[in-house]
């Protein structure tokens, strides 16, 4: 059996597969969930217990599983794991199933689950499989926690708005004064639209830099020039 | 010597065109300051800073020549359009907040200078509409004891939802409206119109825009009025109020996101009035020129690409 680099897994996961930043992968869960923190990750937990679940599953059964017809089996897979969640949420955590709404059900036809599924589940034993869903869900929710935050913040002043819902008791932080207008377009769609572009605009430019930085180090330090 | 014609016209500067834009632009400085008090001034003062500071700061993050673009005045335009689109009531920071997502998201992000997809200005007014709805549709009064009202387009469609009144009636309030449209806005519309035709003399822009436009929302005012003249304002209202005049010249016109070819250019100014009227009979913002110039921008490429004039010698059978 061969050796499977965890570390790798996890930062191919996490950084350079990144769904949301290199990948562009289930957009609409990111666009539309994260108008806040807690909602964000929120979301993004539900979506690693679903990819870590999913990915295990499938690569369990994956030597069962008949080529031509994997899809819909990978498919009702998902299903059934998200309905499993769906009623657990409902049941333990009803104002929070309540204000994620259609897309807990939705974490289903999230392409980014079916895509670690056909792509590396189906092909490799269960324990790297679960550490590749549960790294893509953590990449997911680097994004959704930057983005909810800075929408978050942007849009009405305010942190962690609805954290009572998860942990009881707790209260929402007031970053900006209390007199902020609150920008609205934030939360509305385009305001997620353009906050995604500058995340992966900032993702871009910092590995051009890094790669820029490689490059010189490898030709001995002469200082490039290129000044347009 | 003598030389024989044709002549080639040498191509105007772009400091050429933006400062005469900018001069066509004082008449209705001073209908403004006139009709509505001083506080545009200011306004126009801190736009203007706002947006200096802010191309400043993308040329020297872009790696560009600061003097050779901080000069071409096209920055001080995108200011002052958006100084006299704004309401002169808005808060300071509504403004610079404003000037800032025009030079650094719709000019720089989008390439710079002439390579801006839309319409800087009206993207600053469409995000601060959507933004701050509230802010952004109270304008000063002309009436020297008030300081806000609602715009004439807005209190005339509030009174004919609200109310169930005639249009007569509505406009009969002496205090928003005036004998064309809104009080003192019938002045800062005919300001506009001095201002453009200097534009059309000095051949910055060309007749087609404008007058497509004026045209197009006569045409389309003009049916509903005739139609039902207690719902539907005239066409003179609606060529008075609001921003047709400072759209059909000065936003519409922006040699950038507008289209190129003259059959393209009236085909956009005719959909933009269509949209303009849409917008502003039947929507729910106080002006419907922001959304229109967006809307149309989107169009350009298609609508320039339909309407590509016949390459000379042929005989307009160069399909594209």
């Amino acid at each position: 059996m061969s050796s499977y680099n965890y570390r790798d897994i996890f930062w191919n996961g996490f950084w350079r597969q990144n769904t949301g930043l290199a990948q562009l992968l289930g957009l609409c869960p990111i666009l539309a969930v994260s108008t806040s923190f807690i909602n964000g990750v929120s979301l993004a937990i539900a979506t690693i217990l679903v990819m870590a679940m999913s990915n295990a599953t499938v690569s369990l059964l994956r030597n069962l599983i008949p080529y031509e017809i994997r899809i819909p089996v990978f498919i009702l897979i998902i299903a059934a794991l998200v309905t499993v969640l769906d009623l657990t949420m409902n049941a333990w955590l009803h104002e929070l199933y309540l204000v994620l709404g259609i897309f807990v059900p939705l974490i289903t036809t999230n392409c980014i689950v079916l895509a670690r599924v056909e792509a590396y589940a189906a092909k490799n034993p269960a324990l790297p499989s679960a550490v590749d869903g549960a790294a893509m869900g953590v990449g997911l929710m680097l994004v959704l926690a930057i983005l909810g935050g800075t929408r978050e913040v942007l849009g009405t002043g305010h942190l962690f708005a609805g954290i009572e819902m998860i942990i009881p008791g707790a209260q929402a932080i007031q970053v900006l004064p209390a007199d902020y207008p609150g920008f609205l377009f934030a939360i509305l769609p385009p305001g997620a639209f353009i906050a995604l572009a500058c995340l992966i605009a900032a993702k871009n430019w910092y590995e051009a830099r890094q790669k820029h930085a490689q490059l010189q180090e490898k030709i001995g330090g002469v200082p490039a020039h290129h000044h347009s | 010597m003598l030389n024989n014609s044709p002549y080639v016209r040498r191509p105007a500067s772009v400091t050429r065109v933006m400062g005469t834009v900018l001069a066509a632009l004082v008449p209705a400085i001073g209908a403004y300051v006139w009709q509505f008090g001083p506080a545009i001034l200011g306004q126009l003062l801190l736009a203007t800073l706002t947006a200096l500071a802010c191309e400043a700061a993308m040329l020297a993050a872009r790696g560009k020549p600061l003097r050779l673009f901080l000069t071409d005045l096209s920055v001080v335009v995108t200011a002052w359009l958006i100084a006299l689109a704004f309401p002169a009531t808005a808060p300071w920071w509504l403004v610079v907040s404003g000037t800032a997502i025009a030079v650094v998201v719709a000019k720089h992000l989008y390439g710079g200078l002439g390579q801006n997809t839309f319409n800087p200005a009206m993207v600053a007014y469409a995000v601060m509409l959507v933004a701050f709805p509230a802010l952004m549709s109270q304008w000063p009064s002309a009436l020297p004891d008030a300081i806000t009202s609602a715009t004439p387009l807005d209190a005339l469609r509030t009174g004919l939802r609200e109310a169930g009144a005639s249009v007569a009636s509505v406009r009969a309030d002496g205090s928003v409206f005036g004998s064309l449209a809104g009080r003192g806005w019938e002045w800062l519309a005919l300001a506009y119109l001095i201002g453009g035709l200097l534009l059309i003399q000095q051949r910055i822009i060309t007749w087609h825009i404008p007058v497509g436009f004026i045209l197009a929302l006569a045409a389309i005012s003009g049916a509903f009025w005739l139609a039902d003249s207690a719902r539907y304002a005239s066409p003179v209202f609606h060529l008075a109020a609001g921003g047709s005049m400072l759209g059909a010249f000065f936003i519409f016109t922006d040699p950038v996101s507008a289209s190129t070819t003259p059959r393209g250019k009236l085909i956009y100014a005719a959909a933009a009035a269509l949209l303009v009227y849409l917008i502003r009979v039947f929507g729910a913002y106080p002006d419907g020129v922001a959304f229109a110039t967006l809307l149309m921008n989107i169009l350009v490429p298609l609508i320039d690409m339909k309407t590509q004039p016949p390459v000379f010698g042929h005989k307009g059978d160069n399909k594209v």
